[in-house]
């Protein structure tokens, strides 16, 4: 190993702010100052900022947001070549791993890889425990698994909250000739992407993962059903897929253990519904993704009729360290009901934006530390949770971030988003833009959604021309009402979530725009009447 | 033209774990490879044939999905970001701009058949919004000015 390590993030969104040139520049700056025998240069996924590219000087722990080329070479001929810390580089970034305890409750479960593994290269997965918990599992008995799973009281991820332990029992129970493990990397909920991110810097954890729940539930075959935009996803998944039948961890006779497993991933191709479950089996099978009538659930019938689990990509990230680790080791973070970390994405107008895994139970206030505060105007609402979340204002930030906090507070967890909106914006066209996503994306199959989401967009638009009255507002609530009661599936049962909380927190703004036809943001425009034309 | 997505096809059927789990997978090779990023009428029939799922199926697939296209669509597919994250980041000057720049909206093509525009819902890029992607790469952090320069060099036929 050579005495210094640069690391620098290549994960999607680094590279869009230059990481690319960056990392050409700093190899040919290492080659330039002859210094090849001394410094490593390795990529890594992300390390959670979003300022700038960041990049990592080791053994040093210093971490830098670099924006330009000169901050590249300010960077390396400061610290590198002189051994002085760039100061107004660095990032005294909370949301990093530092030695300062006081600084961060970060607690990296699900990212402890990111940002220091090359995840291209197994290898280094391996060197860094992996692969050791799938050793450990096909050791055990599947029913031992499912009880320290079932004990941890991990629970899904990708925003429902179902305990895994439960999930994998049921499937475990069923007697089938076939079954499945499928990984939701379906990843459509605006404003989220860490299980981008996951996949881009630590592709291992999630085969591991499905490998183990596989030998627990009796299953064979899995897939993972990735975004059909996420090339940087698909790209890394794709290698460590071929790199783990390779090294022995997929295919036949696993670690001589006698079991078979075999993986291969689908892509999805623009629908947000084949996030939901059902419609993501109906892709899979090669249909429009509709999502079916529950029940029966996946675990009893699933893809193609047979016993299936399917789990998000966070959730399963989890599972080898709680293998690994124990219950007891992953009860001691987050809350009662909602043991272990979240992954947080912040977006929208936030000075920081980036991920942060923190325990469960964090509050939205402290997040918005992390997040850096508003940027532009003042902070006028957040959301929480992705587009099928909640929008709360300044009076809810500190509710607590976990399972309860929905039926608590009506604050949801979600997807973990942490959206801020400033000032500048106005509820209605907030609204609007939320319920033209939801217009869209509804599959179509069931009426509350289908002509839900449509009369809510032209309730919406009346209301942005200051033409709507209160029936029209009473109207919009019964819409949400009545999807919520009575829709299909998640998408239709929760747009009224956004919808409702935008109301209820917000409704003085409705109010002006309805009866003082007035708009704070002065966002909306009357429209000016046209002449009717004479029909003859 | 055919021999080629007959290629794409076998190769598919090679690479699934069971029956008729690979159709999309499929559709989206055969769109990559086309010309006009696209999946044409004699492509249907053929995934029809080869793969044995009625043509009435293939096409409702094929526009349940919004990546795919039964039209033929510019050198340059133009996605730009819709969803709350863009649009509470200026994402609206951005929509404004490219249809400015480009003088056509939401699912046109120009007249010279570079530049087809169309809507996407979050591409999970949020940390550098707003964002466009243009064919397979994206281009976050975008300003007016920007997205103006990108359009300029693409038209000029320069690399961006």
């Amino acid at each position: 190993m050579k005495p210094i390590t640069i690391l620098i993030s290549v994960d999607s969104n680094s590279i869009l702010l230059g990481a690319k040139e960056f990392l050409k520049l700093l190899k040919s700056l290492v080659k330039d100052y002859n210094f090849d025998n001394i410094v490593d240069i390795l990529e890594t996924g992300t390390l959670g900022n979003y300022n700038g590219v960041t990049i990592a000087v080791m053994p040093d722990n210093v971490f830098y947001s670099a924006k330009t080329k000169e901050d590249v070479v300010k960077i390396f001929e400061e610290h590198i070549l002189k051994g002085r810390k760039v100061l107004d580089l660095e990032i005294n970034h909370k949301n990093l791993i530092t030695k300062k305890e006081s600084l961060t409750k970060e607690i990296r479960i699900v990212t402890r890889n990111i940002g220091k593994i090359d995840p291209k290269n197994i290898e280094e997965y391996i060197a860094n425990n992996g692969y050791f918990a799938l050793a450990k599992a096909l050791e055990m008995k599947p029913e031992n698994i499912i009880e320290e799973i079932k004990k941890s009281g991990l629970r899904g991820r990708g925003g429902a909250g179902f305990p895994t332990g439960l999930k994998w029992e049921f499937t475990f129970k069923t007697n089938s000739d076939q079954k499945y493990i499928v990984c939701n990397a379906d990843e459509g909920e605006p404003g989220t992407y860490k299980d981008r991110l996951i996949m881009e810097g630590d592709p291992h954890s999630i085969i591991e993962a499905m490998v183990i729940a596989g030998y627990t539930v009796g299953a064979t075959k899995g897939y993972i059903y990735i975004r059909g935009e996420y090339y940087g996803s698909v790209e890394n998944i794709k290698k460590a897929i071929h790199d783990a039948y390779e090294y022995g961890f997929l295919g036949k006779n696993i670690l001589n253990s006698g079991f078979n497993f075999d993986l291969s991933i689908r892509l999805g191709a623009g629908a947000y519904i084949c996030g939901e479950e059902t419609a993501l089996l109906e892709s899979i099978e090669g249909h429009a993704g509709r999502p079916r009538l529950k029940p029966p659930y996946p675990p009893q019938s699933g893809l193609f009729g047979k016993p299936t689990v399917i789990n998000n990509v966070e959730t399963l990230a989890n599972i080898p360290q709680i293998i690994l680790n124990g219950a007891d080791w992953f009860r001691q973070f987050g809350t009662e009901n909602s043991p272990g970390t979240k992954v947080f994405c912040f977006a929208g107008n936030l000075n920081n934006r980036g991920i942060v895994e923190l325990p469960m139970g964090i509050t939205v206030k402290e997040l918005l530390v992390y997040a850096g505060g508003v940027s532009g105007e003042n902070l006028k609402m957040v959301q929480t949770g992705g587009i099928a979340g909640t929008f709360i204002d300044e009076s809810k930030f500190d509710t607590p971030l976990d399972y309860d906090s929905f039926a608590k507070y009506g604050v949801s967890l979600g997807s973990g988003v942490i959206l801020g909106v400033n000032d500048t914006h106005c509820v209605i066209d907030i609204a609007k833009n939320v319920m033209e996503f939801f217009r869209h994306e509804s599959c179509g199959k069931c009426t509350p959604c289908r002509e839900g989401t449509k009369m809510a967009v032209k309730i919406l638009e009346k209301m942005g021309q200051f033409q709507a009255t209160k029936t029209d507002l009473d109207n919009l609530i019964e819409i949400a009402n009545t999807a919520r009661e009575t829709a299909l599936c998640g998408l239709g049962q929760s747009f009224p979530v956004p919808l409702l909380s935008l109301i209820n927190n917000f409704k003085d703004e409705f109010l002006d725009h309805i009866e003082n036809k007035h708009c704070i943001a002065n966002i909306c425009k009357r429209v000016p009447k046209k002449k009717k034309s004479k029909v003859k | 033209m055919l021999t080629e997505i007959k290629k794409i096809i076998s190769h598919a059927k090679s690479e699934r774990l069971e029956e008729r789990d690979i159709l999309i997978y499929t559709l989206h090779k055969i769109q990559e490879t086309i010309e006009g990023n696209y999946i044409p009428e004699e492509a249907v029939k053929l995934v029809s044939e080869e793969l044995n799922i009625p043509l009435s199926k293939v096409y409702e697939v094929l526009t349940f999905y919004s990546m795919f296209s039964i039209k033929k669509r510019g050198k340059y597919l133009i996605r730009v970001c819709t969803s709350l994250p863009c649009h509470v980041a200026n994402g609206r000057e951005i929509i404004k701009t490219l249809k400015e720049e480009l003088k056509i909206d939401f699912n046109q093509t120009t007249d010279d058949g570079l530049f087809t525009l169309e809507e996407t819902s979050c591409l999970g890029l949020c940390g550098v919004s707003p964002v466009i992607m243009i064919n397979n790469e994206y281009y976050g952090d975008l300003t007016p000015k920007k997205v103006r320069e990108i359009i300029n060099k693409l038209k000029r036929g320069e690399n961006i």
